[in-house]
């Protein structure tokens, strides 16, 4: 499939129409999509309304905008009016809410066109999309092989090139991780870039929405799209995201880069490791200065992150009660109903998280847990804030390791390192971009991560834009 | 028969929650409006559906630090918490409160008798949806089925939380009575506990007389209105002294009151009660007023009921306790303006007091002192003054009109006095009793002359008449 930038081209000009483009990615998916799983859900008669009117634009001589006919999937925590939206959860089946996300009405007024809904774990808990209601994911790429989660549905699809771009969630790198493990561009934007209206929470101080993308040039396009203040989210940032398009092939000639040493060591797989340094070699031959930080309070992270993230999750995930909407199992009264709803509703991880953060929010414990964590996190944040002194850019590797076996990580600590190299951002609220970069020993895609400080997307896409250059894309496609 | 009370001492510290008379609610621009068809003003916000997010309406919080203003309390930078509880008329299961730092806290309410009762604080939250309990208890535990009206769910609140410092039924009744003076000036409530925009519960419990320890202490809710929450304490207070003095020890508990059967009954067991875990919302940012802010709100509040009790008593001359009434109908800048432009303070009083219970109404402040003045010339008969305050009231208009129009020609005093002596006249023995000092015939001869006059006369001036014709006769 042609790339969103070139789709949108060819449909403007009235080269191709969006009725078509739709129809081709729709029977690309019907091709593939039963062993790759990546979609719960087509929203088919929708998008042929949206393709209609895109292909009447054009003809009356009007610009549907610029991602005008591009097919676009949309991980299933977000909101479409009238369409299914189920996190992955038998708690949310048969729900379809009375209103859309703002990004889906910003996709929407640029010209996109929503194809479906795709698979990811569990009110994206979890790093491989196996946690689904409705059955794991595959990886294009192999698959025997997991996607990486949470928004695994989403990387495949892109990876499989049902669709050109795709948005995921990224709240502990739900983003960057599958966007790695299935070889594809994956963006992480500041937190407050992207309005989180319609994004069904799991973690609020933490998520954010963000496009992958074939291609860095594809994702700059969607993150423009997608980003810039929304009056219905109290933490949307008041000022505009600097567009990332009209900088994007400025390179970083003169640019100061550090690899960040605590994730390019003991626990980070070597091939991956030598992808990441072999990318910083790549900046440094573009002009930029490459050195190393260490930033020590990184591999805190891991430990706060699993603290923070269960306990917002614990209170965001308290009103799948049964009373309003989606599933409800009877008990004799309404606290019954409740346990029973909530028992049969949600998955092992997402009872597990509860748990956890319900816990950690307990009197008594809510200083020795919630409340270190939050010093902890103030602790990254500064560092990392100390590093972008000396620094435009930090790099290091997006995942530990490339994709994993469906299966292999039955041990939920183990799954959870896997979000090692990408907390910190969330941690921190700064940007992140995982760009594929060449291949680990098994042959599988590598992504490295480029991360920025607060607000500082262009740059940060500057370099993607020098590394991509500088490996070849992976293709998984059919 | 003794007062169970004798040798304690109540101890009563007041939780009393304030809908805020926004135009929209607290996190979402619904309508904050009661009495409307149920589920009509709701939204995915205040539905709490999956994706939705709060966005906190200026106008509540500038209401809510108005209101902490005026119960003189420190406005600081706030942060909004989540409280985590499951109840089914509460669409996210926790709700928006403040816990650590709410917006208003460390001031007080100025009693009408000096009293000084401490606001602990008064902060921000939502209330909940209305549940309405099918079933023969009204109660959640015996419901048969339970309708739920979210209509309600994220109308602005706030909670304002007194200090443990009153003692008897009758402190924590006027201060109740006094906050909702305050609410009303301030304009922030329409604060009616019927209709639950004001809801009151008491946390109650006694100790010997003497003593400063805080003992176990009961919260008493459903409270619905000011004779209500008398009788809940008293009720309350007595429960808890019959249980200490049987050897036994009330315990802490949410209790439940029963207007109709006059007593509580125990709800909720605060020792299994929930863990809220409170944290910090992380949809809100944290409030941050300036100071600019709070100089302007404080530029902008009305006259308050304690300012404006301490500026009557000072014009009229009377004690502060004795301005309550006047104050509370709205009627002191009346009685300043009327006193100031040449009044009788204590008449002036007597007549907002007495006369003028619907409020002042059309009545100008120059009518009102003229009317007082002819009163005090006589020109009108006490129920004529009456009469012609309510038409002034009802209409407006000057009181000589008023009165020439109901035909209140003032009976001259030559008139009187020839009425006075036919009655004379035709009662020789009543007038003899009268003038050797028998005051109590007085009044025979003024039922006569209203009599006659069909209450036309000016008592007082009939007094007068009789009084020198008397003393004439004397000499």
């Amino acid at each position: 499939m042609s790339s969103a930038t070139e789709i949108a081209a060819a449909i403007r000009a009235g080269q191709q129409t969006a009725v078509e483009t739709l129809e081709k990615s729709y029977s690309s998916i019907a091709a593939r999509d039963e062993e790759i799983n990546s979609f719960l859900h087509l929203t088919k008669s929708r998008a042929q309304a949206q393709a209609a009117v895109i292909d009447a634009k054009v003809a009356a001589g009007e610009d549907p905008g610029p991602l005008a006919g591009v097919p676009v999937a949309i991980k299933d925590n977000m909101c479409t009016r009238g369409e299914p939206t189920t996190c992955s959860s038998k708690i949310l089946e048969g729900w379809r809410p009375p209103y859309d996300a703002t990004v889906i009405g910003r996709l929407e007024a640029a010209g996109a066109v929503i194809v479906g809904k795709t698979n990811l774990d569990e009110f994206a808990m979890g790093s491989s999309t196996e946690n689904s209601a409705f059955g794991p994911t595959r990886n294009p790429h192999d698959t025997t092989r997991v996607p990486g989660g949470s928004s695994g549905g989403s990387a495949a699809a892109v990876a499989a090139e049902f669709v050109p771009l795709s948005l995921g969630s990224d709240t502990g790198g739900s983003i960057r991780q599958p966007a790695a493990l299935c070889g594809v561009v994956g963006v992480k934007p500041t937190y407050g870039a992207v309005s989180r209206y319609g994004l069904i929470a799991f973690a609020s101080s933490l998520d954010q929405i963000g496009p992958f993308a074939a291609n860095v040039t594809d994702a700059a396009l969607c993150l423009d799209v997608i980003s810039g203040h929304d009056a219905q989210d109290a933490t949307s940032i008041p000022e505009a995201l600097a567009p990332t398009l009209p900088s994007l092939n400025d390179g970083v000639a003169g640019m100061r880069i550090a690899v960040i040493e605590e994730l390019v060591g003991e626990g980070i797989d070597d091939d991956v490791c030598a992808r990441t340094n072999e990318a910083a070699d790549a900046l440094a031959a573009a002009g930029a200065t490459v050195e190393r930080v260490s930033i020590p309070a990184t591999i805190y992270g891991l430990a706060a992150y699993y603290l923070i993230a269960p306990a917002e999750a614990s209170s965001n995930l308290a009103r799948f009660d049964g009373v309003r909407y989606g599933q409800r199992v009877d008990g004799e009264n309404v606290a019954a109903m409740n346990v029973a709803t909530r028992s049969a509703g949600f998955g092992d991880e997402v009872k597990r998280r509860i748990m956890l953060g319900t816990y950690a929010l307990s009197s008594g414990y809510y200083d020795a847990y919630y409340g270190k964590a939050q010093r902890v996190r103030t602790l990254i944040a500064n560092e990392f804030a100390a590093a972008y002194e000396n620094f435009d850019l930090l790099l290091s590797p997006t995942s530990p390791s490339t994709a994993f076996e469906i299966g292999a990580k039955s041990d939920p600590m183990a799954l959870y390192m896997c979000d090692v190299c990408t907390i910190p951002s969330n941690l921190a609220g700064h940007p992140a971009i995982s760009v594929p970069f060449g291949f680990g020993d098994d042959g599988l895609p590598v992504g490295v991560q480029v991360l920025a400080p607060m607000l500082d997307e262009a740059k940060m896409f500057r370099a993607a834009k020098v590394l991509e250059g500088a490996a070849p894309i992976p293709k998984a496609g059919a | 028969m003794s007062d169970p009370l004798d040798g304690w001492e109540i101890v009563i510290g007041l939780e009393v929650h304030v809908e805020l008379a926004t135009k929209t609610k607290l996190f979402c621009g619904c309508a904050n409006m009661f009495g409307d068809e149920p589920n009509t003003n709701i939204c995915p916000t205040c539905l709490g559906l999956p994706g939705s997010l709060p966005v906190p309406n200026a106008q509540a919080i500038d209401f809510a630090m108005k209101l902490g203003r005026a119960l003189n309390c420190t406005v600081s930078p706030s942060i909004f918490a989540r409280k985590n509880y499951f109840y089914p008329d509460m669409p996210k299961d926790f709700q928006t409160t403040q816990y650590e730092e709410p917006t208003n806290e460390n001031g007080y309410v100025l009693l009408p008798d000096g009293m000084s009762i401490g606001v602990e604080r008064a902060h921000i939250e939502e209330d909940t949806g209305k549940s309405t309990h099918l079933g023969e208890g009204g109660r959640i535990h015996d419901a048969t089925a339970t309708l739920v009206d979210y209509n309600r769910a994220g109308v602005p609140l706030v909670e304002i939380v007194s200090r443990p410092e009153m003692h008897s039924a009758d402190v924590a009744r006027a201060y109740v009575a006094e906050l909702r003076e305050i609410l009303l000036a301030t304009g922030v409530s329409d604060a009616r506990m019927e209709e639950g925009s004001m809801r009151v519960d008491a946390n109650v419990s006694v100790r010997p007389a003497g003593s400063d320890e805080l003992r176990t202490r009961c919260e008493v809710k459903n409270i619905n209105s000011l004779r209500s929450l008398g009788r809940a304490i008293n009720y309350e207070a007595r429960r808890h002294v019959d249980l200490w003095t049987n050897g036994e020890e009330p315990k802490q508990e949410t209790r439940h009151w029963d207007e109709d059967g006059g007593r509580s009954t125990s709800g909720r067991s605060k020792e299994d009660a929930d863990d809220y875990r409170y944290f910090a919302c992380p949809d809100l940012p944290p409030l941050h007023p300036t100071q600019a802010d709070i100089d302007a709100i404080d530029a902008a509040m009305p006259a308050l009921p304690a300012g404006r009790r301490t500026a009557l008593a000072a014009a009229a001359g009377v004690d502060v306790c004795d301005t309550t009434l006047t104050v509370e109908r709205g009627l002191d800048d009346l009685v300043i303006a009327a006193i100031e432009a040449g009044a009788d303070p204590v008449e002036a009083m007597k007549h907002a007091d007495q006369n003028l219970s619907d409020g002042q109404g059309q009545l100008s402040v120059e009518s009102f002192v003229a009317l007082l003045a002819m009163d005090a010339d006589g020109q009108l008969s006490s129920t004529q003054v009456k009469t012609v305050l309510g038409e002034l009231v009802a209409t407006g208009g000057a009181p000589a009109d008023v009165a020439a129009t109901m035909g209140f020609e003032a009976m001259n005093t030559s008139e009187l006095e020839n009425l006075l002596d036919g009655i004379i006249a035709e009662s020789p023995d009543e007038w003899t009793r009268f003038v050797e000092g028998d005051r109590k015939v007085q009044g025979f001869f003024v039922g006569k002359i209203m009599k006659a006059t069909q209450g036309n006369a000016d008592g007082k001036v009939v007094n007068q008449l009789m009084t020198q014709k008397a003393s004439g006769e004397h000499l």
